[in-house]
This record gives structure tokens, C-alpha cells and sequence, in this order.
């Protein structure tokens, strides 16, 4: 799993029909120390995430279409948790 | 999943039983802002897409999910045409 930050939203009317009712978010991965690291992912939101919330996604097709809880869902990325804080042990 | 758009798309006779039917798009993948970023790749069309349409695409084993049970030997899949999105 990975962090990130929700920075947009996407809309889209056609699209497969296992994503029916599904939230679409653009989310920045980041460092532990907050920087952008690597591409904006587009993933699916489970959990009622905002844009700018700092989130915990998982980047694994099984985990993505088990959290969105149907079967064979071609998804890989979903938001399983709005993160509240992260304390790293130097 | 990432943003994309369709610059393309490829005409194969001879392939694998599993791609017989589908439509195969040349992926341009964009960053949110719209430019251009990282390299072009051939993708699976699940939606009806065309040339010159903003969509996303799934990468991996999931490519091949819309076509279930069909077992179709895919990495990359187009799941959906974007109307608009927007960034903070």
C-alpha cells in the first residue's frame, strides 16, 4: 500500500459496467515526508475520500476489486483508508 | 489506472484466439493537466473508445476482466471514456 493525497476528480459516463456508482480520484502517491512521488494514479474510492485528504491505496488488482467488493472489477488502484496521521521512528 | 488519450489504433489478421473481435488503441498516457507523459502503449478497448477520446485504462491482469470468462492475453485495457476531470 502507499500513501497519497487526493488532488482531483474524474468523471465519466461510459465506462465498464462493474465501476457503475464508483468514485474516480486522482491521487499523488508521496514520500513520507510529504514530496510527490512518481505519476498521479486514477483510483477508485471505497471510503468517502475528499480531494486534498491524505489517503492509504492499494496498487494490486485482487485488493482493488475487494475493496470495491465485486468480483473481477478491472480495477488496480483503490483508496482503502483516509490516512489521520503517520509517525515514522527515525 | 491512468489518464490517457487514443492516438490510435492497430489492425492485426494473425493473433491470439483470445484477441480475436477486440479492438486493440494506441494509448498516449497524460497526466492530469493534460500533457503528454510516459510511453505510448497498446491497450484492449472495452468501451467503445476512438481516436482522439480522453479515457483510462487499467494495466495488468485486470486488462482482461471485461471479457471474463473469456481469458484474453492482455496487460493494458481501456475501462472507461472521461467526460471531464478536474484538479486542485
Amino acid at each position: 500500500m502507499k500513501i497519497g493525497r487526493v488532488v482531483g476528480t474524474v468523471v465519466s459516463t461510459q465506462k465498464h459496467k462493474k465501476f457503475e456508482g464508483a468514485k474516480l480520484l486522482l491521487v499523488q502517491p508521496l514520500t513520507l515526508d510529504d514530496q510527490p512521488i512518481g505519476p498521479v494514479l486514477l483510483t477508485v474510492d471505497t471510503v468517502g475520500a475528499g480531494v486534498l485528504e491524505k489517503v492509504l491505496i492499494v496498487l494490486e488488482g485482487r485488493a482493488a476489486g475487494e475493496a470495491l467488493k465485486r468480483k473481477a472489477t478491472p480495477v488496480d488502484a483503490a483508496i482503502v483508508g483516509i490516512v489521520d496521521t503517520v509517525d515514522v521512528q527515525p | 489506472m491512468q489518464l490517457a488519450r487514443v492516438i490510435g489504433d492497430v489492425v492485426s489478421t494473425h493473433k491470439d484466439d483470445g484477441l480475436q473481435s477486440l479492438k486493440l488503441l494506441v494509448l498516449q498516457p497524460l497526466s492530469p493537466d493534460g500533457r503528454d507523459t510516459g510511453k505510448t502503449l497498446v491497450a484492449v478497448d472495452a468501451v467503445g473508445a476512438g481516436v482522439g477520446e480522453q479515457v483510462f485504462f487499467v494495466r495488468g491482469k485486470e486488462a482482461s476482466f471485461p471479457f471474463y470468462p473469456t481469458v484474453v492475453p492482455a496487460d493494458a485495457g481501456v475501462v472507461g471514456i472521461v467526460d471531464h476531470c478536474s484538479i486542485e
